[in-house]
């Protein structure tokens, strides 16, 4: 990068967030992705919104590439650069206003989705999505990935909350979308193809999002079940008894083990699935609908059923579920963890094809995931070191995705495509789908400034 | 250093909101997962070990909070610390290293000597003089930041002072060794006081060796992991003298310490013993919690509790103190916002890097101040140095305990707390 350009930057963030050391792009040459990863020229961190205006006019008129950062926790390779500017948002942190008239809160993109939730729930209110990173990730991330969460079967994902939008386009030009009101229908409705665009049509600076009541109680259960049919009959069962529980979550065999093993919960292992449900809402209707579940889990054939009589309790018998990661992730060095998504009906046909992968390419697969939403987490304990196992792993991967698009499902259903998925997309979306995609991108970002080489 | 240990690290970013210095700055450099990625890029040969990189991996509290923070694992402090001590054993410790963590901290009289210039120097109304002068301007900034840490020291180090067997009251039930840590002894004497009251009106005798050393900690602080395991024979071989059920510390660091002997010495029995018996006083006072509430009495304050790194992210320590401080009839407990954040104390890192210390003292003073709390309780001597200044200076209608001074404070057999 020129230095005559760096100072151009320096002059709009300040010297202090203006980052180009050896050190410093190093460790910005990653994010949460494993195995991917690239040398950024230069690293921004602006602490206002028309620094982000300026900081675009800038690359836009020089050709330099913008890639958008919250707090790296991406999992699909979106937050890289390869010799451009990363512009992180961490700095545009301020949580603008909780609107309890309208229900909405705007905030500015690197603020913390748990610091949103903090907020919210303090004045009784509550914003759903929870991604399993919400302490840290950020909510321009979340927009910009569609990020989903435990809560999404009952409450939907990000896009189901995004109302309006600030976003600074390629050229530096400011896009307002959307705002406060619940029914616009003036012209295209843009907001939700910013959402999830993963940086490659705009810079958000302003996010409005949608606010509900917050539930006033909650029951969480646990389910133990011998067998893998019946965990996922169990799981039908809910939903066609029209109960949706807020969290519908689940563990296989293989992460069932590695909890155990490092955890000691408890957990029998002689079982094949685990389900943690909660249901949440008024307290009438959460007696009614916990009652429902004990009773269906019991007609499946579940060996072991508790409900949470104590808030303690209840974070007890969500332990299982909240250390299936960790537990997994200790085993090996590295962890891949996918997010491959099917029609709900589909669960046991897929847990069926990724215990085949697993023993077809020999890998080890513990899946863990939100069993109501269609949404797993085979997760994938290998070592980096071993080129051979990893080359598998990507096999067994392919197979996986391969299944899930013939189910009618999604080769992602919350991480986005970013680097990593880029060879799977035009099979789920086809050559037509990429020809519209590609058209969006022209229409955004002529000169192809935005993010790079991301999606496809 | 065991390099799988550093590509364990996934890059999560579960890390991040642990640790202090990213949530002060937001940089990766300053992140836990940034250091361990530094690490492994100078193991791998694309960086090397510039100014630059050594003043971003100094910049690591080395708090744990990434530790109890992350899902695989991962301490991306102890891998710092590690990587310090690795290059410290090539490049050889400094003129000054060499003196004070050989000569001067493995023997206590020494150390305790070095400190009644100090207590001259407060008793004898000069530090009135030289602070009203200012005259500490015209010294090095690292030495006014000393001066100014230092509370008022008591007449002699509790070392010198306490009986080398404090027997039981009551029945006995057993036997304990109490480990005297050097600040506790030389600075908070009568907390440490404290501690040997309350144990041995649990039932316990308590014995303090008289010859024990440090623990061996600021060795491992300076990078000098010899030190460290030459304390740790002393210590082991002095203690395995007497049959004890544990061994007791009322600090937090020293505790942490200790209880890593065995990882330090893999695989020499003694050590694995010594580390198995070590318990924070807390984890010894939980286990009588009863007996312990029909012996105390009522106590009117509004008290908060700040985890030190040293016992709840290095030795796993967070419900007993608190419960213990419930126990006292009167006792409003108001529990702190990021109670188990570091306070920026951390061994000399305050002396260090002040400015980072102070930022993030300063987010722990807002955090004590909205907890309306009037009384601060903690265990472990770094972060009373650290927060009685800081509250001194910003909060000074909030004092600051060991948790051992508030329960025996509330045992009616105890009075004052005339150091704190």
């Amino acid at each position: 990068m020129e230095p005559t350009f760096i100072n151009e930057l320096k002059n709009i963030v300040g010297e202090q967030y203006t980052l180009t050391d050896r050190e410093s792009l190093a460790v910005y040459g990653y994010d949460s992705t494993p195995e991917i990863e690239s040398r950024p020229g230069a690293v921004l961190l602006p602490g206002r919104a028309d620094e982000v205006v300026r900081i675009m006019r800038l690359c836009h008129g020089a050709g330099v590439t913008v890639t958008p950062r919250g707090s790296g926790t991406n999992l699909s390779g979106g937050s890289l650069s390869a010799g451009g500017v990363v512009v992180q948002t961490s700095r545009l942190n301020r949580i603008i206003e909780v609107d309890e008239e309208n229900l909405t809160a705007t905030v500015e993109p690197g603020v913390i989705t748990s610091a949103l939730h903090r907020e919210v729930e303090s004045r009784g209110l509550f914003y759903p999505p929870d991604p399993g990173s919400m302490n840290i990730s950020t909510m321009g991330g979340n927009v910009a990935e569609n990020s989903g969460g435990l809560r999404g079967l009952k409450y939907g994902v990000t896009a189901d909350y995004v109302m309006g939008l600030e976003t600074v386009l390629a050229d530096g030009d400011l896009l307002r979308t959307g705002g406060k009101v619940v029914k616009d229908v003036a012209g295209y409705s843009l907001n939700p193809l910013l959402v999830s665009s993963e940086g490659t049509l705009g810079f958000f600076t302003g996010i409005t999002v949608k606010l509900i009541p917050k539930p006033q109680a909650k029951i969480t259960m646990l389910a133990h079940f011998p067998a893998l049919q019946d965990a996922a009959l169990a799981v039908s069962a809910i939903i066609a008894a029209k109960v949706i529980p807020a969290t519908l979550e689940f563990l296989d065999k293989v992460t069932i083990k590695c909890v155990e093993d490092y955890a000691h919960v408890g957990l029998p292992l002689d079982v094949d699935a685990v389900l943690l449900i909660e249901v949440d809402g008024h307290p009438a209707v959460v007696a009614e609908e916990a009652a429902a579940v004990a009773e269906i889990c019991k007609k499946y054939r579940s060996s072991f059923f508790q409900t949470a009589q104590t808030a303690d309790e209840a974070l007890k018998l969500a332990t299982a579920r909240r250390t299936a990661l960790s537990a997994l992730a200790r085993l090996k060095p590295t962890t891949i963890l996918e997010d491959a998504t099917v029609p709900r009906s589909c669960i046991a046909a897929m847990l069926k094809v990724i215990q085949d992968a697993a023993r077809k390419y020999s890998v080890t697969i513990g899946t863990f995931g939100h069993a109501g939403d269609g949404n797993l987490h085979p997760t994938c304990l290998t070592d980096e070191r071993d080129q051979d196992e990893i080359k598998r792993a990507h096999a067994a991967f392919e197979e996986i995705f391969d299944a899930a698009i013939a189910m009618g499902g999604t080769i992602t259903g919350e991480h986005g495509v970013g680097l990593a998925k880029k060879k799977y997309l035009p099979r789920l979306v086809g050559e037509s789908g990429i020809k519209v995609m590609r058209g969006i991108k022209q229409a955004f970002d002529p000169k192809g400034i935005l993010n790079p080489g991301k999606v496809f | 250093m065991d390099y799988v240990k550093l590509i364990n690290c996934m890059r999560c970013g579960m890390c991040l909101p642990a640790c202090p210095t990213y949530k002060e700055t937001f940089l990766e450099t300053a992140s836990p997962r940034g250091r361990v990625a530094l690490v492994r890029k100078l193991q791998e040969g694309e960086l090397d070990q510039s100014e630059r990189m050594l003043e971003y991996l100094s910049l690591c509290l080395d708090c744990q909070a990434c530790a109890s923070a992350c899902p695989c694992g991962v301490n991306a402090g102890e891998l710092v610390a590690e990587f310090t001590c690795e290059r410290k054993a090539e490049s050889g410790l400094g003129y000054m290293e060499e003196l004070i963590l050989r000569k001067l901290v493995p023997h206590p009289d020494r150390l305790e000597s070095s400190m009644v210039p100090m207590r001259m120097y407060q008793k004898s109304g000069l530090q009135k003089l030289v602070r009203k002068l200012g005259i500490l301007k015209m010294f090095p900034k690292p030495l006014e930041r000393m001066e100014g840490l230092l509370p008022d020291l008591p007449d002699r180090p509790l070392r010198q002072e306490i009986q080398e067997v404090t027997p039981a009251i009551g029945q006995e039930r057993g036997t304990v060794g109490f480990f005297l840590g050097c600040v506790m002894s030389l600075v908070f004497s009568e907390a440490s006081r404290a501690t040997i009251q309350l144990l041995s009106s649990l039932g316990y005798r308590v014995i303090t060796p008289r010859n024990q050393v440090c623990c061996g900690a600021p060795n491992m602080l300076g990078g000098d992991l010899a030190g460290l395991k030459e304390a740790a024979h002393t210590n082991i071989d002095i203690f395995a003298g007497y049959d004890l059920d544990f061994i007791v510390t009322d600090c937090g660091g020293c505790g942490a310490e200790l209880k890593k002997y065995d990882h330090h010495l893999e695989g020499y029995e003694p050590a694995e013993k010594f580390s198995s018996k070590v318990r924070d006083i807390s984890q010894v006072l939980a286990l009588h919690a009863d007996e312990l509430r029909a012996k105390l009495k009522p106590l009117a304050m509004k008290a908060s509790y700040h985890d030190p790194c040293h016992i709840a992210h290095c030795q796993g320590i967070r419900r007993e103190p608190r419960d213990l401080l419930k126990l006292v009839p009167g006792l409003e407990y108001r529990e702190l916002n990021e109670a188990d954040a570091c306070c920026g104390s951390a061994g000399t890192y305050n002396i260090a890097r002040p400015e980072m210390s102070n930022r993030i003292l300063r987010r722990k003073l807002d955090n004590i101040a909205a907890s309306g709390a009037e009384v601060l309780v903690t265990g472990n001597p770094g972060c009373l140095l650290q927060l009685k200044k800081g509250l001194a200076d910003h909060l000074p209608g909030v004092r600051i305990m060991h948790l051992t001074e508030v329960l025996a404070q509330s045992m009616a057999s105890w009075h004052g707390c005339n150091n704190l």
